[in-house]
């Protein structure tokens, strides 16, 4: 028991390494941040799906220092980001862009959570009204209910019990 | 009978799904690949030193002389460009294609003896030691393959080593003007 709880607060306490390698980085803490914030978004070309910044591939060093060289000669994070698409496209990005054939992507989840909603309320509501307007008493019903009616407001009358 | 109907819709979504998942494995799609942004557009600039001490660098003017070049990046310690490199040869010699060799990422002296050892399909080679043109290319590794049309137009881009395949449906079609 002892052992698990161990393991699993070493676990916790190993936070994910970064590929970037120490001669990587720049010396303006300001433009170094921000150049991690851009290499977490990019998506290294060679490993399907792992960020630049998480990826020793020889092409994420690349675009790592193409992404700090970008910074330095003034770039906005935008700018880079648009460096990357022209070169690698959209594919180059962790977040795809919203676009005519990303439509799917984007709106595919909602639009089936608005499609199930809408019919799930359709029916929750027809369930209603059919429950909310009980059928008429039948001929026989009645007669049964002034049997009823008859005895509670004749007290001397045994009370009958059902059931 | 709406409710009956009702029964039918896990079964249609089975069949859904199962169409997209035949069609995804027998129409051969790779969703591994990542396309490329060049095909149809300018070839991005080249400004590399020559692989070979005392020759000239090599610049854009390469890409633009009005007939169609290939450019090859290769490196002498990547496997899939020895596996290529039989088709470059051939290009060269028998189909007189002018080929363009990037040795990306590649010590000079061990570019150079490559080629020695195995043969120079190459009009002329250049040095990316950094992988600073690679990256301008959209380059995600060695072997990659570009053929630039007579105007400098980048018309088709391969990922990976060239193949016999290629070469038939591609690649010669394309340095004899019978593609578009």
């Amino acid at each position: 028991m002892n052992r698990t709880l161990a393991v699993l607060l070493l676990l916790l306490m190993a936070a994910p390494v970064l590929a970037v390698e120490p001669s990587e980085m720049l010396q303006d803490p300001v433009l170094e941040a921000r150049a991690r914030e851009i290499g977490q978004a990019l998506r290294c070309v060679v490993c399907q799906n792992q960020s630049i910044d998480d990826s020793q591939a020889e092409v994420a060093h690349d675009m790592r220092r193409a992404v700090r060289e970008r910074l330095i000669a003034g770039d906005t994070d935008q700018q880079v980001f648009n460096y990357m698409v022209a070169r690698y496209g959209d594919y180059v990005l962790l977040k795809p862009p919203f676009r005519a054939r990303t439509l799917v992507l984007w709106l595919g989840a909602p639009a089936l959570l608005v499609i199930a909603g809408v019919a799930l309320l359709v029916t929750a509501r027809r369930r209603r009204a059919t429950s909310l307007a009980p059928a008429p008493l039948s001929e026989e019903e009645r007669r049964r209910l002034s049997v009823i009616l008859s005895e509670a407001k004749d007290p001397s009358a045994s009370p009958r019990r059902e059931g | 009978m709406s409710r009956r109907l009702l029964f039918l819709l896990p079964l249609l979504t089975l069949a859904l799904m199962a169409g997209f998942f035949a069609w995804s494995l027998l129409a051969g799609r790779d969703p591994a690949a990542i396309g490329s942004v060049m095909v149809g557009r300018p070839a991005p600039p080249i400004n590399l030193p020559a692989l070979e001490e005392g020759h000239p660098p090599l610049t854009d003017a390469l890409l633009k002389t009005g007939k169609p070049v290939l450019v090859n990046f290769f490196a002498s310690w990547c496997a899939p460009c020895l596996a290529e490199h039989p088709l470059f040869m051939r290009l060269k010699e028998r189909d007189g294609a002018v080929i363009i060799g990037i040795a990306w990422k590649n010590k000079r002296t061990e570019a150079l003896a490559w080629l020695d050892r195995l043969g120079n399909p190459f009009r002329t080679a250049g040095l990316d030691l950094e992988g600073k043109a690679g990256l301008d290319w959209g380059l995600s590794g060695v072997p990659e393959t570009y053929a630039i049309d007579g105007n400098g137009v980048v018309r088709l881009h391969f990922r990976g080593p060239l193949t016999e395949r290629d070469l038939t449906d591609s690649v010669l079609p394309f340095l004899k003007g019978t593609t578009k």
